[in-house]
């Protein structure tokens, strides 16, 4: 991973991450639970398998959902 | 042991002439499907789901709070095993939002079921039946097994069907509102024309209303507001555990016909003179 950040958008709000950082990488980052959640990066669903080999880039923009109570 | 005692051991426990609700290829004991929103805390949540005897149960896709990451998932009180989750689109105004929706809630459950639901209007929560067939034909494509929440259209109902949802959901009256079942007729029309099943979702507030609707021989109904809301959540779901099983009895059972004017019970015959 390269020492330069990038930055990103996660759930609406910028935010910056190590340049080369994976999917996987701003799950721990942010330190979100990624068995409950599920990712998805400029609309496409990021599997969970997958989520290792993913780079992000700059001005991507990542969606993080998981279930909350609801009718 | 006399013939008609007799005659009563053996028969069937009422309750097992019911069937079980098929839905989409698989088959369920309980025609009470619960929402998981709004309750006070989780603990409540599933006491009232168990006392409830629900089987399957709503959740909603939303956002994770970057702020409360660490905060427990809805997932760690609710046992895939135990429930049969199902995700729905509620907050869509537009097909392609559903559809988005309905793709992210199967990538966080287990399955590819979908309570589907396109609103069209704030104050009402009345759905968007354009945007709604829209929608379930994309997601049916897509191999979902639909569940749509609609209005009691018996047009959109039929334009459902033929889209290949696997069951169609009115409502009883707005989300949220508690007003009963405000149409039996349109209900029982829906009923009597459709062949997938038919669920009623919203508008239930209290066990009256459950039983009331599951007499009009509909194959379910979805409630959440009326659990959450109530006074105490886990009393009012076994209230509406045995409405919903009552109210399906009686329709199985066939009421007595209405009539305006009075027949005594008592024999005519044999009175004093």
């Amino acid at each position: 991973m390269s020492t330069e950040t990038i930055r990103i958008e996660v759930n609406g709000e910028s935010r910056e991450v190590g340049g080369g950082s994976s999917v996987a990488d701003l799950l721990e980052q942010l330190e979100v639970d990624g068995r409950t959640v599920v990712v998805e990066l400029n609309r496409q669903i990021v599997r969970r398998g997958e989520r290792d080999g993913v780079e992000l880039e700059a001005g991507d923009r990542v969606e993080l959902v998981r279930f909350v109570g609801g009718g | 042991m006399s013939t008609v005692l007799e005659k009563g051991a053996d028969r069937e426990e009422p309750a097992r002439v019911d069937e079980p609700l098929a839905l989409g290829g698989r088959s369920f004991r309980s025609r009470l499907i619960a929402g998981t929103g709004k309750y006070s805390d989780a603990g409540t949540m599933v006491a009232a789901l168990r006392a409830a005897g629900a089987e399957i149960v709503t959740v909603a896709v939303r956002r994770v709070d970057l702020d409360a990451s660490k905060e427990e998932s809805l997932l760690h009180h609710l046992d895939p095993e135990e429930f049969f989750l199902l995700p729905n689109t509620a907050g869509c105004y537009t097909a392609e939002d559903a559809v988005r929706y309905a793709r992210l809630g199967r990538e966080a459950g287990l399955h590819d079921w979908v309570k589907l639901e396109v609103i069209g209007d704030e104050e009402t929560l009345y759905p968007d039946v354009e945007e709604m067939l829209d929608a379930a034909r994309t997601l049916v494509d897509e191999g979902f097994t639909v569940l749509a929440y609609t209005n009691d259209d018996l047009v959109t109902a039929l334009k459902l069907q033929d889209a290949g949802v696997a069951a169609v959901m009115p409502l009883a009256s707005p989300i949220g509102s508690g007003l009963g079942l405000l149409d039996p007729v349109g209900i029982r029309i829906l009923k009597r024309r459709l062949d997938v099943p038919v669920i009623v979702d919203a508008g239930v507030g209290t066990a009256s209303d459950a039983c009331l609707t599951m007499e009009q021989g509909v194959d379910g109904v979805l409630m959440n507001t009326a659990l959450a809301e109530a006074e105490d959540p886990v009393a009012m779901a076994a209230a509406m555990r045995r409405a919903v099983e009552a109210g399906r009895l009686a329709y199985l059972a066939g009421r007595m016909p209405r009539r305006e004017w009075a027949v005594p019970s008592s024999p005519s015959a044999g009175r004093l003179t």
